[in-house]
Formats: C-alpha cells, sequence, structure tokens
C-alpha cells in the first residue's frame, strides 16, 4: 500500500480569491510581511499498487476529475506506508 | 411535434436544486417535463434517446466537492457521455443553468471551440473574484448569438435574471485567451453578457464574477448547447420579479423557456 499527495493549485497568473481574502486578513491583524497567499488542495489517497503505477494512476485521476487544466496545475508525491 | 409530445429530461443527482422551478416552467409552457436521475440513465432504465432537450439545473451537485460540477460531470462522463454526445449532435437541445454550465463546462460540451466535444474542459468557471457567494439580480444583454431558440429577445435588449453562485468566473488559459475569446465572438457563441441597467459592459459588481469579457451564457457554434450562470427558471413568472409589488410585469425566464420550446415544436 502507499500514499498518494496530489496538490491541486492555481496556475501562475490566474486569480486565487480565497488567497487574497486570506492575505487581507492577515495584513488587519498585523502579519504585515506577508505579501502572498496561495490556497492549494491536498489529496491524500491510500491506494494498492507500486509506487511508478500509482504515480501513472494519480495522473490519471487528476485527468479525469481532480484537476481542470485550464486554471490548475498538480504535484504528486508517493510515499510508502 | 405538438407542444404535449415534447419530452423534457431534467437531470438529478444529490445536491441538484431549482429542478422544480424548471419542472413547473416547462409544465406551465405545456411539454412533458421529467425529472432523471444520472443513475436511472446510466442502469438503463431510462434513455436519453426519448428526450427532445435536457435540462441540467443548477444546485450543488455531489456538494461541489473538487470544484463546482466536476462531481456531476465525471459521474456522467463515465456512464453516459457518448449518449449524451449523440443526442449533441442530432441538433437536440442541452441547457445548463448555473450548475448545469459548471457541468458542461467540465464534462468539455462547452464552449466547443474547434470540436463538438473536447477531451479536456478548454475553458473553466473559476470562483468569484470577489470571493463571496454571490446571490442577487443583475443585468444581462442579450448579444448577436447562434442560438436559435433566443431569437425571440431582441439583439441588446437587457434583462434583470437572478444569480447565485460562487464559482461563476468565465475564463480560459493565459495562452489561449486571445485565440478562443475571438473565435467565440466570430463564431456568435456568446449570447449573454453582464452589463449595467445601461448597457455598458461595467466591471464589479455589474459584472459579478469578474468573467472574461462579462460573459454571462454562452452556446457551442451549432448553438443547441446553452449554458448560463443567471436562472431564468427563477424569473419566469411575473410574482419572482422584485419590481412585481412596482408593477414591473417582466418575465425574461418565461422568454428564454418559450423560445426553447418553440424552437423544439419547429424542428422536431
Amino acid at each position: 500500500m502507499v500514499k498518494v499527495k496530489i496538490i491541486v493549485s492555481y496556475k501562475e497568473g490566474v486569480e486565487d480569491p480565497e488567497g487574497l481574502a486570506i492575505k487581507k486578513s492577515l495584513n488587519l491583524l498585523n502579519f504585515n510581511n506577508v505579501k502572498n497567499v496561495t490556497v492549494s488542495k491536498l489529496y491524500e489517497i491510500n491506494i494498492e499498487g507500486d509506487s511508478s503505477s500509482v504515480k501513472k494512476e494519480a495522473e490519471e485521476m487528476c485527468d479525469k476529475l481532480l484537476v481542470n487544466p485550464v486554471i490548475h496545475k498538480y504535484k504528486i508525491e508517493v510515499e510508502k506506508i | 411535434m405538438k407542444k404535449d409530445e415534447i419530452r423534457i429530461a431534467i437531470l438529478r443527482i444529490e445536491g441538484t436544486n431549482c429542478e422544480e422551478e424548471s419542472y413547473n416552467a416547462f409544465k406551465i409552457l405545456g411539454t412533458k417535463p421529467e425529472y432523471v436521475h444520472v443513475n436511472e440513465l446510466s442502469r438503463g432504465l431510462k434513455k436519453l434517446n426519448d428526450y427532445q432537450m435536457i435540462f441540467i439545473p443548477g444546485g450543488f451537485s455531489g456538494g461541489d466537492y473538487v470544484r463546482a460540477g466536476a462531481i456531476f460531470a465525471s459521474r456522467m462522463k463515465g456512464t453516459i457521455s457518448m449518449d449524451l454526445k449523440k443526442f449533441i449532435d442530432d441538433g437536440k437541445l442541452v441547457i445548463g443553468v448555473c450548475n448545469g454550465f459548471q457541468v458542461l463546462i467540465e464534462l468539455g460540451f462547452l464552449p466547443g471551440i474547434n470540436t463538438d466535444w473536447s477531451e479536456k474542459p478548454q475553458a473553466a468557471l473559476a470562483p468569484n473574484i470577489s470571493n463571496r457567494f454571490e446571490c442577487r439580480w443583475i443585468y444581462v444583454k442579450k448579444e448577436k448569438n447562434s442560438c436559435e431558440f433566443l431569437k425571440n429577445i431582441d439583439d441588446g435588449k437587457i434583462i434583470a435574471l437572478p444569480i447565485a453562485h460562487a464559482e461563476g468566473r468565465f475564463i480560459f488559459s493565459k495562452e489561449n485567451e486571445k485565440k478562443y475569446l475571438e473565435h467565440m465572438i466570430d463564431n456568435n457563441q456568446i449570447a449573454l453578457r453582464y452589463v449595467d441597467p445601461n448597457g455598458n459592459y461595467e466591471e464589479y459588481p455589474w459584472n459579478p464574477n469578474g468573467s472574461l469579457y462579462n460573459i454571462a451564457g454562452i452556446c457551442n457554434e451549432n448553438g443547441n448547447v446553452f449554458g448560463l450562470m443567471p436562472h431564468p427558471e427563477r424569473a419566469f413568472s411575473r410574482y419572482q420579479h422584485p419590481g412585481f409589488y412596482r408593477n414591473l410585469y417582466e418575465e425574461p425566464g418565461k422568454k428564454i423557456f418559450k423560445g426553447m420550446v418553440d424552437y423544439i415544436v419547429k424542428k422536431f
């Protein structure tokens, strides 16, 4: 069994309204050094298989459901458990 | 085809809403609407071919998890997408309102640039620029477009419709933005654009989600797949209009629905 971590975030140049709202709130709480906040989604998926085949499967998951390639980019990390 | 022979599938899945308003709208216009759950189609209990039109209503399908519309779209992709493609190729109408629009984008049937069905989404309905759930009435202008069934609304006419969404910012990827937008304009695919009450294309709050080119509703190149963020079914009866007590008897939603029904009567 391996654990796949898929991190989905906005591509460069795509506005991230949630990140902007969080940045504003942090600045209002006097965290004045905060210059930029981006929000990503982390999916942790436990799955049977070896690392290489699982990575391919995770890419397919991104293509079919987890990612809209117009606005998102993703990163896949595989961990043995 | 007679009005009372027209069968309209109002698609459902967990989290759909506004299907009752849509059902009533079609019923009042004399057609035969039916609630159809996606599972009924995937199990073969009902067949898409029996209907002349598919209406995908608004709501929060699948809890809006992952992205709005993504779960609904993936359920359809895995089961009935080929049937749906045939349905569209036959020239039948597929309408997506709000969440339904998000589903059609995720499925790749809209905007349908240089193809009738793209494997990956060509556009996205991203979170509103205000980072809020925008729930209010807005103005849209009817643009010159290729939807036959919108012909009963004059080009340039400004209509008020309600919106209720958190993810409605229509955008393309940066690298394709110019090319795709020009393609859509050239092919008359942009049906509705957000405006201020005077008809000027303004930014937020008139453009409630920050959509590219103030886009509120689009169709495919053939004009038989149509998606829009505002809810025409919530502006169907004069009693739903906020100006009702001021004797503003506008029924913009009814015009849109009536156009669809008249189109089917003529075409089939």
